[in-house]
């Protein structure tokens, strides 16, 4: 028997980015914008002025009612339930044996309100394992992937072209908050956060009002040199950023320790929580026997590392793997992240190559990130 | 109307070939396949003096989301390569019928199933 695959679901800007002429691509089920024109001029805008992504397929997952914060204490490895009102947190999900299921971004809306955003290809999962945990606690989890479209806005004039659509206070909204307000006319979330390495703001709108709000935006923008930008450009920024990828550098193989981000599990938090046990025996066993660290890795030539391609030292010996890679348009290099083991970690270790297609190219170990912005 | 050049042939492998000059043609990337690679960051191209054979690959294109064969569309011997792609991968999305031609070979042999322009743009959708 064989099954057709599902049709790809468009975003509420689907005729937008057609308009455009974007070339698209199949992710995580969605159907969603590539590029628009040269993806090396949009991650310099991104850098420079400013960049617009509909990032719609991201996983919304809302939580309510009295006892909302003590089911995310239970069902994630972050102390969400001491998340001040307005206030967002990087977190994850984990299986009972410490895996990855998911990194997450939670943000408290109000007293008794959370909103989780799982990546598109983990919401289904993400939303199963919230739900299945929190039916102890007095709290509903409500699927809301379609109750939002998600429209960001970076770069470094980011701040000032949001400033003429809204009289929120931006000033006064902190990197990782996130304050209800109308842009445009819309009513949004504003949120101060992103996936670039640059200041910006993610946009949480009713799907009916996605296309009003993104030209808006355009509009309000092209003074200021904003330009449409693809997941491409989303990809090579966060890189440079050195920013985690599910399904690269985060899988159920690994733990959060293991990623080198065991600082997001809140042991000290009340209360069990999945995936306590295991954790807990992880982050002993990562403090007596390092694991592989991740690393950045920098060309010397122009051949561009690929996720999975091996990282070897002096004949040939295997001491890690590239989980992503990509020409930085920043650095004007090739870059890599890498799980490399431990005693090859350090930056500047000698010798250490990256096997590209049964070539030994020469690369030079670095501490993440690659890229940092100037505040 | 097409963006194909009228005056050149087409393998399916999305390469272009010039008509012979003194028996030497002029190979390159067609711009449907540089539109698909996106932004063109490293070209590896044969070496002069490399036997190439239709086909059969004989270089890499790599862009900013992936990495591809480039093939040769005949037989031949390769007589000149574009040192300027090269330095500049970049020519290959903005002149891909022009200044970003990748290699010349001297033609010994052709494929029977070399596209004219108006095949080619059938079977590439543009």
């Amino acid at each position: 028997m064989t099954t057709a695959p599902a049709a790809p679901r468009r975003t509420a800007l689907d005729a937008v980015h057609r308009a455009l002429g974007a070339t698209m691509t199949d992710f995580a089920g969605w159907d969603m914008p590539l590029r628009y024109g040269s993806e090396r001029d949009e991650h310099n805008a991104v850098r420079g002025t400013a960049g617009l992504f509909d990032l719609s397929h991201m996983g919304e997952i809302t939580v309510t009612g009295p006892q909302a914060g003590e089911a995310l204490d239970f069902a994630l490895v972050g102390h969400l339930s001491a998340l001040a009102v307005g206030r967002a947190r990087y977190t994850m999900i984990c299986t009972a044996d410490g895996g990855i299921l998911d990194d997450l971004i939670v943000y408290r809306l109000g007293e008794a309100e959370f909103m989780i955003v799982a990546n598109a290809s983990n919401a289904q999962v993400v939303l199963d394992a919230v739900t299945d945990r929190a039916k102890d606690f007095d709290a509903e989890v409500r699927d809301d992937r379609d109750g939002y479209a998600l429209i960001a806005v970076q770069g470094p004039q980011s701040p000032a072209i949001l400033k003429s659509l809204t009289d929120a206070d931006l000033d006064g909204l902190k990197y990782y908050a996130g304050l209800p307000g109308t842009v445009a006319g819309v009513p949004a979330l504003i949120a101060r956060t992103g996936y670039t390495g640059e200041d910006g703001f993610e946009l949480f709108v009713s799907p009916a009002d996605a296309e009003a709000l993104w030209q808006a935006l355009t509009e309000a923008g092209q003074p200021y040199g904003l330009v449409p930008c693809g997941l491409s450009c989303r990809d090579t920024l966060r890189l440079e950023a050195g920013m985690p990828l599910y399904g690269h550098e985060l899988t159920t193989a690994l733990t959060p320790f293991d990623a080198g981000l065991g600082r997001v599990v809140k042991f000290d938090k009340p209360g069990d929580f999945i995936g306590r046990q295991a954790l807990e025996q992880a982050a002993v066993q990562a403090e007596a026997t390092p694991p592989r660290k991740l690393v950045g890795l920098v060309a010397e030539g122009r051949r561009v590392p690929r996720a999975g391609y091996p990282v070897t030292v002096e004949g040939g010996r295997v001491i890690g793997e590239v989980t992503s890679g990509a020409p930085s348009p920043t650095l004007g290099k090739p870059i890599a992240i890498a799980y490399v083991d431990a005693p090859h970690a350090a930056p500047g270790t000698p010798g250490v190559s990256v096997d590209i297609r049964g070539s030994h190219e020469p690369y030079q170990v670095v501490a993440l990130p690659f890229y940092k912005r100037q505040r | 109307m097409s963006i194909n050049p009228q005056e050149l042939r087409y393998s399916k492998e999305h390469e272009w070939l010039s008509s012979a000059e003194d028996g030497i043609s002029t190979v390159g990337i067609t711009s449907h396949a540089a539109d698909a690679l996106g932004d063109v960051v490293f070209v590896q191209l044969p070496e002069v003096g490399d036997t190439v054979s239709a086909g059969e690959s004989c270089g890499e294109l790599e862009s900013t989301k992936s990495v591809s064969d480039l093939y040769s569309p005949v037989d031949g011997e390769v007589t000149e390569v574009n040192e300027d792609v090269v330095t500049d991968p970049s020519l290959v999305n903005s002149a891909p019928f022009e200044g970003g031609w990748l290699f010349r070979v001297r033609v010994t042999g052709e494929p029977e199933d070399l596209l004219s322009a108006d095949e080619y743009t059938a079977f590439s959708g543009n």
